[in-house]
């Protein structure tokens, strides 16, 4: 099996470095962090990591062009993608973080705020396990109840037919996604030691192989 | 179901890891890449790594340290120590850094909690509380002054939640470095007037600790430094103890869930004829 040309989206937000720590641990060695359209096309997988706020994620994206290089990379070229927390939730329409915004609208669906009972604190922090609903290349070990770390306040509210897993926290959470060549996870798999290794591990073997 | 959090805490002073006793006194452990990589492997849930001598000397994050120790980390991790402004947290980011801890720069400036979690998210920012008893009432704690403040947690704690923290660092003066427990007053006080989580540290000395103060307490996450430096097996140990009573992750390929343990949480020999199996059997280690 070839190992993949690995781009991880850069915009200037979000934890490239852990998820570039991660990737490489697993052995992979073409990593690029770049926001170049040639490195970017010339890839065979992308990361699109994202670490805080909706509006200006998205600014940033389109003040560097991005959102058209990503457009054409993703929606034409089809070269399958992963979305990272707030990087998964850029795939919707909008969001309602700090005023409505819109996203790349990928994945019809909207980002709104954790609507949950007093007791539950948010931001939802910590680990939590997610039940998966449907066979996906992400997850290798569909019957488990696996462990990821979360930290968010937002969450993802699109049709059931793009929820490949879900966890609970008082209310239903969509932890995964998926759309033909796009992948989303609201959880950090850089973040969730060895059930997050597998998921990379996984999502690149697919990658491999297509 | 969420788990309980169980958080290692990494001092650094001077470029060097090291134990703090009541704020005072500092002995060295290591190099804390090195510490960093064993809580890791170990399965700690967080990693808080804190400089405490970058604000005193009026230095920047050593941002070379850190991205050198957060290579070997794939748990999260927070950093603490010297960052004033939206620069540093950028470039902590490139790091390897997933959150940030403010201190002094949120107690002299509140308005940079707001600014930053604006542009970082909420979930990116935490605030410290150092909390020190004085007479029967709680009060902050000013580390560079060694001096208590004449202002309340509570307070400070629903402040800095207005202003946008993603969660609370709580740290009992008093009980840093006596492993006499946590203080679980002080910690169901400011978590019972804050809806964003809590971290509860300072006094850990046993496993039975941690799940006396998950149980008494509605805290979601408890820190601590020294046992986990000192105490052999301490990270497992603690979780299959706190396992018995609330849930935990494991994602270690041991677990302590059916050992017995001693009155001070270290683990009991087993019985010879299990001694015997454990022998011969063949553990083959998963590649990922």
């Amino acid at each position: 099996m070839k190992k993949p040309v690995i781009t991880i989206i850069d915009y200037g937000v979000g934890n490239l470095i852990s998820i570039s720590n991660a990737i490489s641990y697993l052995g992979y060695q073409s990593i690029n962090i770049s926001s170049d359209f040639h490195e970017i096309i010339n890839s065979d997988a992308l990361i699109l990591p994202g670490v805080g706020a909706f509006a200006p994620a998205m600014q940033n994206l389109r003040n560097l062009g991005l959102d058209h290089v990503l457009n054409e990379v993703v929606l034409e070229a089809r070269k399958p993608i992963l979305g990272i927390c707030l990087g998964m939730q850029l795939m919707a329409d909008t969001s309602e973080e700090n005023g409505l915004n819109n996203g790349l609208g990928w994945i019809p669906g909207n980002v709104v705020k954790l609507n949950i009972p007093e007791k539950f604190v948010v931001p939802h922090v910590g680990w939590n396990n997610i039940q998966i609903l449907k066979k996906s290349p992400l997850f290798k070990n569909d019957n488990q109840q696996l462990d990821f770390y979360f930290d968010h306040s937002y969450h993802y509210k699109c049709e059931e037919k793009y929820i490949i897993s879900e966890c609970n926290y008082s209310c239903s959470i969509t932890s995964a996604i998926a759309y033909k060549n796009i992948y989303g996870v609201q959880f950090h798999p850089e973040k969730s030691q060895n059930n997050g290794l597998r998921l990379f591990r996984s999502f690149f073997n697919m990658v491999a192989q297509c | 179901m969420l788990k309980k959090r169980i958080i290692g805490v990494v001092l650094v002073k001077d470029g060097i890891a090291v134990q703090s006793i009541a704020y005072r006194k500092y002995l060295p452990i290591g190099k804390p890449s090195i510490v960093i990589e064993y809580l890791n492997n170990w399965g700690i849930d967080e990693i808080i790594l804190n400089d405490i001598s970058a604000t005193r000397n009026n230095y920047p994050p050593n941002f070379k340290l850190i991205r050198e120790s957060t290579k070997n980390s794939q748990v999260p991790i927070t950093l603490g120590g010297g960052i004033n402004s939206i620069d540093h947290i950028n470039t902590l980011m490139k790091c390897g850094v997933d959150k940030v801890v403010l201190n002094q720069s949120a107690l002299i400036n509140p308005s940079f909690i707001h600014e930053s979690s604006q542009i970082f998210g909420s979930q990116c920012i935490v605030v410290s509380l150092d909390c020190i008893k004085v007479g029967t009432n709680y009060r902050l704690y000013d580390y560079l002054k060694n001096q208590s403040l004449d202002f309340s947690p509570i307070d400070y704690a629903i402040k800095v939640q207005e202003l946008g923290a993603g969660e609370i660092f709580l740290n009992s003066v008093d009980r840093d470095g006596s492993k006499l427990g946590f203080d679980t007053i002080l910690i169901s006080q400011i978590k019972n007037n804050v809806n964003i989580p809590v971290i509860g540290c300072g006094g850990a000395g046993t496993p039975e600790h941690f799940s006396k103060t998950f149980s008494s307490t509605k805290v979601g996450a408890l820190a601590a430094a020294n046992i986990f430096n000192f105490f052999e097996h301490s990270v497992t140990i603690i979780k299959a103890i706190v396992s018995r009573d609330h849930t935990v992750r494991c994602d270690t390929q041991n677990n302590y869930f059916d050992n017995k343990f001693d009155h001070q949480g270290r683990l009991n020999k087993k019985k010879d004829d299990i001694l015997e199996k454990l022998l011969y059997l063949k553990i083959e280690e998963e590649k990922i």
